[in-house]
């Protein structure tokens, strides 16, 4: 189990950075939330997979019996999605304001802030 | 006990709040600024708590550590606070006169507070994903202050400072991930032993992971060219804070990791952190050399100060993080101030770049002194404060026989001076280029207080520290002594371990 989600982690990491590094805003932005995925479920690897052993504690024992799933890691990983949902929906929103304004979703030829000193 | 750490963070969200009410009125402006007066007396609270009784650690909701949520401050955190909490109040009169109405509707003031409850949440955490969550909060309010009026650069600034701190962050929540599957904890004091039974190479795996999401956010060499893209473009009051506490922000955090938990293969870890200390020095202030506008010059600036603090953490001696603990606080007020001058500046002269001004000493004498005193002091000229940082670093390296480190920092604070004669020569001394006098009584009374008080109170901190750096160095020594020797910190936070 651990093998599939390490390839999986592996295949997304891959097609997001060759996304991000395509010249284009808005690939790099499907990149962002593909390679935020892929941390999403490290961390969620990281806390050890357990199969159909939810973490419940049986009425009348104090802890639960047997190996359970980590509930820990699941939490980190909701709190890190509701997050990344605010950014990438910001992030999103920026992109199509840059596309308006700017005319160009290129990032060379985004240089209003930074520009090239005259030729001379 | 738990009620002094968990004010200074209560109190900016409740400003927040009330900012976000009244954002139609000019009631906000004041809300702000009353909410950091506030909190400025609630961080001289905890620094007082924190002098008398040593670290202080709070459990929020009664869950003991390591399972619940720890607060805690020792002295970094806390002169870390205060100092947040004295830009806050600097800013929030500041904007009185440079942020407008339109931004004000937009919410400004709520956005504000929430940065300052991100940054002081940042300082106070003791847990690492919490850190996480306040480096989220810090930068989604940090995202709407930089684009907030919508000016194209500001929307072209905004992409590069979005897209590079989105990085960083994913980096960081890899990081904790991979480091809570090795040790089960992610409470930071738990972890400085937990990791002691870790794999010790995958540790240092995971330790540039967090040294390169840090990096990011401290804008270090290579990983700094988000800053000069985009700290020029927004509101100056906006450009101000960012300059002085954001930044400073990765170099607390990379602070804390790196002498509490990744302290075990230094001879690896610390030796990158040198290089990359030198090279963040060099670029940065030859960057600030090719520039020619003000605020330009400012932003690269900053990243070639950070690398003087990285120097001090990759040196790690007990007189290296006195430098720089000493460097980190001195270099927030002097950064944050000459944001401010800058924007008095762009308000009487007609703008920051340096061809187009002029003609400020002649006409605002007392602009050109309040420049020079930040200004010097960032190129460390005695007897200010940013001489002291210098000096305690310099001789912290030549101590370790660093030779070649300690000619950087001399070479680049020479090169600093080169940059601010140049601001000094352009700006102030040369006549204006379409021959107007740029005199501060064209601000009306009310802007000029509002510009000035905050900029002259910063001006004269500076000079505090630098005429009588005695109790602060000894400060620095005492909170140095706490980040080399951690054990205060895990007790405060575990409780004394038999």
């Amino acid at each position: 189990m651990e093998v599939l989600f390490a390839i999986t982690i592996g295949v997304l990491v891959a097609a997001s950075v060759y996304l991000m590094l395509s010249n284009h805003l808005l690939r790099f932005i499907f990149g962002l939330v593909l390679i935020s995925n892929a941390a999403n479920l490290t961390i969620f690897v990281a806390g050890r997979l357990t199969d159909g052993a939810p973490p419940l504690i049986p009425e009348g024992a104090d802890a639960p019996l047997g190996d359970v799933a980590n509930a820990l890691p699941q939490a980190l990983v909701l709190t890190a999605i509701v997050i990344g949902f605010g950014l990438f929906a910001f992030a999103i929103v920026l992109v199509f304001r840059a596309w308006t304004t700017l005319n160009s979703l290129t990032p060379d030829d985004m240089r209003l802030a930074e520009p090239k000193e005259a030729q001379k | 006990m738990s009620w002094v750490l968990a004010l200074p963070l209560v109190i900016p969200f409740l400003t927040a709040v009330l900012a976000f009410l009244t954002r139609q009125s000019p009631l906000g402006r004041w809300i702000s600024v009353v909410g950091s007066a506030v909190l400025l007396a609630a961080s001289i609270v905890l620094m007082n708590v924190v002098l008398r009784d040593g670290v202080i650690a709070g459990q929020m909701g009664g869950w003991s550590a390591p399972f619940g949520i720890t607060l805690v401050a020792d002295l970094l955190s806390a002169v870390m606070v205060v100092i947040t909490a004295i830009v806050a109040l600097a800013v929030s009169i500041y904007a009185i006169a440079d942020v407008d109405e339109g931004m004000e509707r937009l919410g400004y003031h709520a956005l504000f507070n929430m940065l300052i409850a991100g940054v002081v949440g940042a300082f106070i955490t003791g847990d690492l994903f919490n850190l996480y969550v306040w480096f989220e909060v810090m930068l989604i309010a940090s995202f709407g202050l930089l684009v907030l009026g919508g000016r194209p650069e500001q929307i072209d600034g905004g992409v590069k400072y979005v897209a590079l701190n989105l990085v960083s962050t994913i980096m960081f929540l890899t990081g904790i991930g991979l480091l809570y599957g090795m040790t089960g904890t992610l409470n930071m004091a738990d972890l400085a032993s937990a990791v002691d039974n870790a794999d010790q190479r995958i540790l240092t795996l995971v330790a540039v992971l967090f040294m390169i999401a840090f990096g990011v956010k401290a804008a270090v060499f290579p990983l700094f060219f988000w800053l000069p893209a985009s700290y020029h473009t927004p509101a100056f009051a906006v450009s101000a804070v960012f300059a002085g506490l954001l930044t400073k922000v990765g170099v607390y955090a990379l602070l804390r990791i790196f002498t509490l938990i990744f302290d075990h293969d230094t001879a690896f870890t610390h030796t990158i952190l040198l290089w990359v200390a030198g090279l963040t020095m060099v670029v940065g202030v030859l960057g600030a050399a090719a520039q020619s506008d003000m605020r330009k010059i400012l932003s690269f600036h900053i990243v070639s100060q950070i690398g003087y603090m990285i120097m001090g953490l990759a040196l790690l001696t007990p007189l290296a993080i006195v430098g720089a603990v000493f460097y980190l606080v001195h270099h927030i007020v002097v950064k944050a101030n000459l944001f401010l001058i800058a924007g008095v500046a762009q308000r009487i002269a007609g703008g920051t770049k340096l061809s187009r001004i002029g003609g400020l000493y002649k006409s605002a004498p007392l602009l050109a002194v309040l420049f020079v005193v930040p200004a010097f002091s960032l190129a460390g000229f005695p007897p200010l404060s940013g001489f002291w940082a210098k000096f305690l670093l310099v001789k912290a390296a030549l101590d370790m026989q660093g030779w070649i480190i300690a000619g950087i920092a001399l070479v680049v604070g020479l090169l600093t001076i080169y940059s601010m004669t140049k601001i000094w020569a352009q700006a102030f001394w040369e006549p204006h280029p379409d021959g107007i006098e740029p005199k501060l009584s064209n601000l009306s009374s009310r802007n000029r207080a509002a510009m000035l008080v905050p900029i002259s109170g910063l001006a004269a901190l500076t000079v505090i520290i630098g005429v009588l750096p005695e109790p602060f160095v000894r400060f620095a020594e005492a909170s140095a002594a706490q980040l080399l020797d951690p054990t205060p910190y895990i007790e405060a936070v575990l409780g004394v371990q038999p």
